[in-house]
């Protein structure tokens, strides 16, 4: 049998996508799906005798009632606010700052990118060993040597929050930079020229010209960021273990707890399911906004 | 009033700088203190620059090994991803297919996944196979989480090659396969290496995973080893500064190395 051209051009394109699509399919997207099937049984690793009894929905009724949970999904939400917040606006300055020509431009890149690059883990002992309350810099640096005034970040509910939102801010705001410079059009001259002629404040300009040119570009890094912090885990799991209290107790640091600590893998994946679809309706928000036209440009 | 934007622009940088990079220095200073000034209180600034902690990390903690295990599995997943991510960024970027957009915005979707929608199907799935605490179980995830990034880039990086070169190599009797890897993928290199970078760097520094599916420390990789570094009464706070320094070295110098290409990459990844 002969093809044409295009059919056997089509056929090669395909086979070439195969591995992309078997590994994509097998243990990103499969998964998903057994997530959810997951979710309708009762399953306790500890008790293999206990089989995979089907529930339904019952999974989802307990974790509405679960009062942990609820505390974890509003800690999550939180930490995905306040995160994106800081590193969306530190990430403006870096940006701005590091799209000027100046000498010894590509050091500085490097120094900011720093942050981003080291694995989160050792970041995390990083920040959880200057947060200690004998040994840390961050004591040392409001009570000098006034030891009797050390207090101990991390065990407090609220300032072991914050520990885990400046460790993160410091983390992935050089990224969010990064992002927003990618997306930075290039700005002619001659606009913020004819904004100084008109008398227009610095912050003006910035306000009226730099900053609706530069919004899908923020954007983009908004949805990427957010994405992330619904992740977050590591920062949890080496600084707080989600204490004290659950006060930094988030979805996927809970949902790892139940499947993997507690072997509740039918429970858990109740949790697994949810976050899911969170993070779906979000990227779907957004996505909208930015408009669809990044995806086809792309697979031209 | 130019002047003083100037200077002003020159202290904000001068201050970014050094809240990125001051706290890894403090925690590279405790890697060279002694056991006494790692716990003295207040701290102490200056460290006396001995390497004892480094060598109770080697010695006493099995640091080395967990850097050969990082080295293998953060290798091989480069490795596979890339191979598989440049016939998939080729297939997307040059050839007639349909769906291209949907195809890219699935992958997108992937890079996107909170990892604990996956983890306990996956952990499942390894474990029938019998994969847990195996290189080859840890390195599949990773390929299938670095892949968007691989084919985003490497679809970018092919898609902007002039078709002229395509067209003169098919003229001259080449076939589709030789195309891709005699005249495209050496025209491509950059992105290449490029993805390459990415794909270790995110291996190297990778946790939630790896923390699943090595529970033998014989597998485990640095992230592991450092989350789960604890001394017999109290922390070992100089043992784990080493262990991050010697962690974090390597990715730091590929970051001053070839920060343009990092800084394009990531864009790429992300908007184009």
């Amino acid at each position: 049998m002969k093809f044409s051209i295009l059919t056997r051009e089509r056929i090669f394109a395909l086979s070439l996508l195969t591995p992309c699509f078997l590994f994509v399919a097998l243990f990103a997207f499969y998964p998903i799906l057994y997530s959810v099937y997951l979710s309708m049984h009762k399953i306790i690793l500890s008790l293999p005798g206990l089989g995979r009894p089907f529930v339904g929905l019952d999974n989802y009724r307990a974790l509405f009632h679960d009062r942990i949970a609820l505390h974890s999904f509003i800690n999550t939400m939180l930490f995905v606010f306040t995160t994106t917040f800081f590193e969306i606006v530190f990430g403006l300055a870096i940006a701005l700052v590091i799209n000027k020509h100046f000498m010894g431009r590509g050091i500085v890149r490097a120094a900011i990118l720093v942050p981003w690059a080291i694995p989160t883990v050792v970041s995390s002992q990083m920040w959880r060993f200057i947060f200690h309350d004998k040994y840390g810099l961050m004591n040392y640096m409001f009570f000098g040597s006034d030891t009797s005034a050390y207090t101990a970040w991390l065990a407090d509910p609220g300032t072991a929050f914050i520990a885990i939102v400046v460790a993160d801010v410091w983390k992935t705001s050089s990224f969010a930079g990064l992002l927003i410079l990618a997306g930075l059009p290039i700005i002619p001259d001659d606009l913020y020229e004819a904004a100084r002629i008109d008398g227009a404040s610095a912050w003006q300009q910035f306000r009226k010209i730099t900053l609706p040119l530069i919004k899908p570009a923020i954007l983009i890094a908004l949805l990427f960021r957010t994405m992330d912090a619904f992740r977050v885990f590591d920062l949890v799991f080496v600084m707080t273990q989600g204490g004290p209290a659950d006060s930094t107790n988030v979805l996927q640091f809970y949902g790892y707890k139940k499947i993997f600590a507690e072997g509740l893998m039918g429970y858990g994946s109740t949790i697994s399911v949810m976050v899911f679809l969170i993070t779906l309706i979000i990227s779907v928000f957004y996505i909208r906004m930015i408009g669809m036209g990044m995806f086809q440009e792309k697979g031209r | 009033m130019k002047k003083i934007n100037r200077i002003l622009f020159y202290i904000t940088t001068f201050i970014m700088v050094v809240l990125s990079l001051l706290p890894f220095v403090w925690f590279v200073g405790t890697s060279l203190k002694t056991a006494l000034e790692v716990t003295a209180i207040p701290p102490v600034i200056v460290p006396a620059g001995t390497l004892d902690s480094y060598k109770s990390a080697i010695d006493e903690y099995n640091l080395l090994h967990f850097v050969k295990n990082s080295i293998i599995v953060a290798g091989s997943t480069t490795v596979i991803t890339l191979l598989i991510s440049i016939i998939a960024g080729y297939s997307l970027a040059r050839l007639r297919l349909k769906y291209k957009g949907m195809i890219m915005g699935a992958l997108l979707l992937v890079s996107m996944f909170p990892q604990i929608s996956i983890a306990g199907p996956v952990w499942r799935i390894l474990q029938d196979l019998g994969w847990l605490n195996s290189f080859h179980g840890l390195v599949i995830p990773y390929v299938t989480l670095t892949l968007p990034l691989g084919v985003w880039i490497l679809a970018g990086f092919f898609g902007e090659l002039p078709e002229e070169l395509e067209d003169a190599a098919r003229l001259d009797g080449c076939s589709h396969f030789q195309t891709l890897f005699r005249i495209m993928v050496p025209l491509a290199a950059p992105g290449v290496f490029t993805a390459a970078i990415l794909v270790f760097i995110y291996a190297w520094n990778e946790f939630f995973f790896a923390l699943l599916i090595m529970t033998q420390q014989k597998f485990q990789t640095l992230p592991v080893g450092i989350a789960l570094f604890q001394g017999q009464y109290t922390l070992p706070w100089g043992e784990i500064a080493a262990a991050s320094t010697v962690a974090t070295v390597p990715i730091v110098l590929l970051v001053f190395l070839f920060q343009k290409r990092i800084v394009g990459g990531l864009s790429a990844g992300a908007v184009k």
